[in-house]
């Protein structure tokens, strides 16, 4: 009896199985459409899409649009490209990124293996930090950034997207670490090793999982982040994001949408980019913590 | 003054006093077994002992120097965790020297004593591995190597055996044991089986709810525990303890214990100063292997007392069969050789060798003889 059961129950699960993966297939070709339209717009000539044709594939193949994009097209004043822009954010990307891993790291430690009294407390005004909405903190920093004559820097940037990142790195790294045997710190205490000697040497090379979820999430973040960039970046220090904002909302001449689709894109490839090289890893590092018992 | 002594130290979280007084003085290449339930404490004092909790009061000195707020790694002590505490990132070979080079020992000697130590545990093989690819009596020798080759004054083990399966957990015991022998270092030990405090110590302080019950040799403990947690904790299946009465026939003092009908048995003591006891109740403590058929009994003894009495359930385990029958309304274990001729259901007269018998007062619960 059981296995006339368990018969239909292959059959059944066929038929539903296909039909899984029909409905999965529409869903993931709608969420595909609008890079389908960037992507085939960002190499057509400008007068195949004026013309009406945006979702046609293009009939004239060119990379010119790409190649304006990121060399010569006009941002605000100057017709240098996207490129230094690109550059800006690397500048303030990287650096940002690790440090608020680093630091979130070592908050982390101290919050799981070096408790204290009220630490719980503590933990809970980092956590406040991912709460706080972008523009609350507008002001203030622009005041706290002028007396610290970071204003209008690369540097100010980083500051600011480091002392926004913390909450959440914080966070990831103090619940992996929780799950992280308290008897191994134990045992390199009576090794002899040190506060940080026991970081860089026992806690910090079994934290690659959420090293990964870190890193990904402050560089998409701060990657994409506009509105810092747009207040407090001087006109030599202004991410890629805003460039791209300058890009398409110019006021004069005609609209290049093809040129806007490849600068969109290539302002877009880096956190593409990361993601399919870390992805995976991504879901690991999430998933480490919760399951670990 | 001993190589480690336990002065009065306790230790408190808050107002909460979850160590009370220990009072422990250990000789130079002494066991020292720390047996209790969960939460009595022991792994508490052992991580005083270590360093790694702190002191609340009292003192704790190593070679008669105070250790209160000295830091772990200058107290010259190794500890093998429950769980092995490996670093999993380092081989087995930076496992073992990761305290030298943390105490700055040149590279060369820390090679040397690494190969030293992998050869005593023969680990050698091992030796570029990383703990994940170790089975857990491999991880076991690894932490037991990283403890050996710092040469401390003291080890600390804390459960090392816990992790294995039973019959690996027997020949570690063994070996440790042998390590011991060896070595002639001074070893604190803690653990929740009773057997493996048993085998391994020179010295067991049984522990519970706080306080040491009973510091002494194993043989001690076995046969005058100082109460009855200690009688019921140590030995398996545990010390019976059973209702009785004293009462004083021809100037001996008897126990009458009812048997499962009701009727009194009657018991001789070997101890007289039970007799100051006459008509109260006391608790009975009776070893299982201490009641058995006649021809097995113990025939050093001078006081074996007959004793008829219905078998309840037999329970065949090879070497030996367990007996349970009704004694003082409770159930009674008895461990007789394999081929007793036993019957559940059936009368059996049973031989009890009331010289080992403990007489505890119900009120205390501290032994009142021998």
């Amino acid at each position: 009896m059981s296995i006339a059961s368990q018969d239909t129950a292959i059959r059944t699960g066929r038929v539903m199985r296909t039909m899984i993966y029909l409905v999965l297939l529409l869903f993931a070709l709608f969420y595909m459409l609008p890079l389908y339209v960037m992507l085939v717009n960002s190499v057509k000539p400008l007068d195949e899409i004026t013309g009406g044709g945006m979702m046609n594939l293009p009939q004239a193949f060119t990379f010119e649009p790409w190649v304006k994009a990121w060399s010569s097209a006009q941002i605000g004043v100057e017709p240098t490209g996207l490129s230094p822009y690109f550059w800006n954010s690397i500048k303030m990307v990287v650096p940002a990124v690790a440090i608020s891993t680093v630091l979130g790291a070592l908050n982390g430690y101290v919050l799981t293996k070096w408790r204290f009294k009220y630490d719980t407390i503590v933990f809970g005004l980092i956590l406040f930090a991912c709460f706080i909405p972008f523009q609350i903190v507008l002001i203030p920093m622009a005041k706290m950034l002028g007396l610290m004559g970071l204003a209008g820097t690369t540097s100010g940037l980083v500051l600011v997207h480091v002392v926004y990142g913390i909450g959440f790195t914080t966070l990831y790294f103090r619940n992996y670490y929780a799950v992280f045997p308290t008897e191994l710190i134990r045992a390199a205490q009576i090794d002899g090793a040190g506060f940080f000697r026991i970081f860089w040497r026992i806690l910090l090379p079994s934290s690659g999982p959420i090293a990964v979820v870190s890193i990904i999430w402050q560089f998409t973040n701060i990657w994409n982040d506009f509105l810092f960039g747009a207040s407090f970046a001087g006109a030599d220090s202004q991410p890629m994001t805003v460039a791209l904002n300058n890009l398409v909302q110019a006021s004069h001449g005609v609209k290049e949408y093809n040129v806007h689709f490849a600068g969109a894109i290539l302002a877009a490839l880096p956190t593409l980019l990361v993601y399919i090289v870390a992805g995976r890893y991504f879901v690991r590092g999430l998933m480490a913590g919760s399951v670990k018992g | 003054m001993g190589f480690l002594d336990i002065d009065n130290t306790t230790k408190s979280y808050g107002a909460v006093e979850v160590l009370h007084k220990v009072d422990i003085s250990v000789e130079e290449g002494e066991f020292l077994v720390l047996v209790g339930p969960s939460g009595c404490g022991k792994s508490t004092l052992l991580n005083m002992i270590a360093g790694l909790e702190e002191i609340s009061s009292g003192e704790i000195r190593i070679k008669d120097a105070v250790m209160n707020g000295v830091h772990p790694s200058k107290r010259n002590i190794a500890m093998v965790f429950q769980s092995y505490a490996l670093y999993p990132n380092m081989t087995v070979g930076q496992n073992i020297t990761f305290g030298l080079e943390m105490h700055n020992v040149p590279k060369p000697d820390r090679d040397k004593a690494m190969k030293d130590v992998a050869n005593l545990l023969q680990i050698e093989p091992l030796l570029d591995r990383k703990p994940g690819a170790l089975s857990g009596g491999q991880r076991q020798r690894v932490a037991m190597g990283r403890a050996l080759v710092r040469n401390p004054d003291v080890f600390l083990f804390d459960e090392p055996l816990s992790n294995l399966d039973a019959k690996l957990r027997v020949d570690m015991r063994t070996e440790i044991k042998k390590l011991h022998q060896k070595l002639g270092t001074t070893i604190v030990y803690v653990t929740h089986d009773q057997i493996e405090a048993m085998t391994l110590s020179t010295r067991i302080a049984v522990m519970f709810g706080g306080y040491v019950q009973q510091l002494g040799t194993p043989q001690e403990i076995y046969d005058t525990p100082a109460n009855i947690f200690v009688a019921t904790f140590m030995g398996s299946p545990a010390m019976n303890v059973v209702p009785a009465k004293v009462v004083v026939e021809n100037g001996r003092p008897m126990a009458h214990v009812a048997l499962h009908d009701g009727t009194i048995a009657s018991l001789p003591f070997s101890q007289d100063n039970l007799a100051a006891w006459d008509g109260k109740d006391i608790m009975l403590g009776i070893r299982p292997e201490t009641i058995t058929d006649e021809d097995a009994s113990d025939r050093k003894s001078k006081n074996i007392a007959p004793m008829m009495n219905r078998i309840v359930v037999t329970e065949p385990a090879g070497s030996d069969t367990f007996v349970t029958m009704t004694l003082g309304g409770r159930d009674v274990i008895a461990r007789m050789r394999s081929d007793a001729n036993v019957r559940a259901g059936e009368d059996f007269q049973f031989a009890v060798n009331m010289e080992k018998a403990v007489a505890f007062d119900p009120e205390t619960e501290n032994r009142i003889a021998p």
